[in-house]
């Protein structure tokens, strides 16, 4: 019995490590993907600069916030989905990019309101304000961002420690954060929902897969 | 997108030949106008002097350039092609605009489904330069050919009892991806209106075309209303019915939200649209380093020759 377990050791030993490789070298894939659509837009926003007019189209300040708001949602909601996989499907170990994940889409999430207000508010505070008391997309999509940066702040190892249960407590506030953001989305479109009901019917199935019971 | 025209290389090509932008159109403008003109005697008549013959609008007013036809063709709310910006463009050649017919209903005294070249045979179209301003709180500056609406509406007679005047644009779903959509609110066809004194002022423009040219499908061919004081959603596209209404008709966007798009739409920066500050607009193309922000103007800065129409009226009211 011992002489098996003893047996076990290397071959533990071996995939362990191995995983551990393989979580070390996806994390920097990982990281590298999440930050090409910020390349695109880096080198896009270049182009604009060398030549007016040639990469983002007649409405530039428009596209780039709406670039920045879309990959925000898209990394946010990939966020989630990677705690429901790993829930669902065991042999998928997604957690260890968990984090990456949502610092990604804070990050996005930043860029997207400083873009706003530099480049549609004009870097203005009064309409930043106005906006944000007048437009309740605006609102929305502001609180969203606030409420998130609790999130970024304690996502590391040493607040996960310090904060012992009550660090998961508080990171169920990206359920409301998730809700905030399909709004600001829903309350955007102008006559086509497509892009609204499709995040909102993803938000929804990972909401039913927290709800629905998991006979691990 | 292809865009392969230097936006500040076209203002300077304009400069520096010391042209106005009318004055730099012209062959393709003849071909325009001859096709409108059909084989008509007329064309004798107009032979190659048409700028002299006919005269131009050129609303511009200090600071406006007219803005390069690529964005004007490129960058269009057309939702019958599809939500995008892009959508009209990509999709414009599936719509197939000859033969066109439009049909005159309603209180009017001729009556009747009229082919493309009965509406437009006798106009002679001109140009005319006026800003348009989206809802979405952008702008251009676009040089459109066409006539005055109100010699086209007065040609039917219209009766005594007509108070407004409705269009419709085109509905054909096999042609028009928007309207195969399942996630559109809009219910088709689109459909506009305007009360009858609005449709007679002298800028109410039926065009034909834009920058000397045919109007391409993406901006509402082969004919569409062009309303220089109102919001551009006003300027009903690909027009296949005119109709004459005793009540004030429904329009397409106040049907979806009332409380957001009334049925003047006048351009007002003292009313804010809920999602839009109107108090200021962005002159397309924009540029992320030198933004082309600017104050919205009163009636779109046409206040002079339209304000009128509302004396009296609350236009916080009645927007």
């Amino acid at each position: 019995m011992v002489s098996r377990l003893l047996h076990c050791i290397p071959a533990w030993i071996l995939t362990t490590s191995f995983r551990l490789f393989l979580v070390k070298k996806y994390k920097i894939t990982v990281f590298l993907v999440c930050l090409l659509p910020l390349l695109v837009l880096v080198h896009d926003v270049w182009q604009e600069y060398e030549v007016p007019g040639s990469a983002l189209g007649a409405d530039p300040e428009v596209t780039v916030v709406h670039f920045l708001g879309n990959w925000a949602i898209r990394l946010l909601l990939l966020t989630l989905t990677l705690s429901s996989l790993t829930r669902r499907i065991k042999i998928l170990r997604l957690i260890p990019y968990r984090r990456m994940l949502g610092l990604f889409a804070f990050t996005y999430a930043s860029l997207h309101f400083s873009a706003y207000f530099l480049l549609l508010a004009g870097g203005d505070i009064t309409t930043m304000l106005a906006d944000f008391v007048k437009r309740p997309y605006i609102s929305m999509g502001i609180s969203a961002l606030v409420l998130l940066i609790p999130l970024a702040i304690t996502s590391t190892a040493y607040w996960q420690k310090r904060l012992r249960k009550n660090w998961k407590k508080l990171h169920r506030l990206v359920y409301p954060i998730g809700m905030l953001v399909i709004i600001h989305v829903a309350w955007l479109a102008k006559s086509s929902y497509l892009e609204a009901v499709v995040y909102t019917t993803w938000l929804f199935v990972l909401f039913g897969e927290r709800i629905y019971p998991n006979n691990r | 997108m292809p865009i392969n025209e230097h936006p500040a290389k076209t203002f300077a090509f304009y400069k520096d030949a010391g042209l106005k932008s009318y004055e730099i159109t012209p062959e393709s403008a003849y071909f325009n106008r001859r096709q409108f003109l059909g084989s008509s005697v007329a064309m004798a008549t107009v032979g190659l002097s048409s700028r002299n013959l006919y005269a131009n609008i050129d609303s511009r007013l200090p600071g406006d350039e007219i803005t390069p036809e690529v964005y004007a063709t490129t960058y269009n709310n057309f939702y019958e092609f599809g939500t995008n910006k892009e959508d009209p463009s990509r999709y414009a050649d599936r719509l197939t605009t000859k033969p066109w017919s439009v049909k005159i209903s309603g209180a009017v005294s001729k009556p009747g489904e009229y082919t493309l070249e009965d509406i437009l045979s006798p106009h002679v179209p001109e140009e005319r330069i006026f800003r348009l301003r989206c809802v979405e709180a952008w702008s251009m500056v676009i040089p459109w050919m066409g006539f005055s609406l109100a010699d086209l509406l007065k040609r039917f007679n219209p009766a005594g009892s007509a108070k407004y005047v409705q269009f419709f644009t085109l509905q054909r779903p096999d042609e028009l991806p928007g309207q195969r959509s399942f996630f559109s609110t809009i219910e088709w066809p689109y459909r506009e209106a305007l009360r009858l004194d609005e449709a007679y002022n002298p800028l109410a423009t039926i065009a034909t075309g834009m920058y000397g040219k045919e109007l391409p499908n993406q901006n509402g061919a082969p004919l569409r209303l062009v309303v220089p004081w109102k919001y551009g959603f006003k300027s009903i596209k690909s027009i296949v019915e005119i109709r004459f209404t005793e009540k004030q008709p429904a329009t397409s966007w106040q049907t979806i939200a009332a409380s957001e798009y009334g049925f003047y739409a006048n351009v007002n920066p003292r009313v804010d649209h809920p999602r839009w500050s109107q108090a200021t607009e962005r002159r397309l193309p924009g540029s992320l380093f030198t933004p082309n922000k600017r104050d919205t103007l009163m009636f779109n800065g046409y206040g002079e020759q339209v304000a009128s129409l509302y004396s009296g009226m609350d236009l916080n009211h009645f927007f």
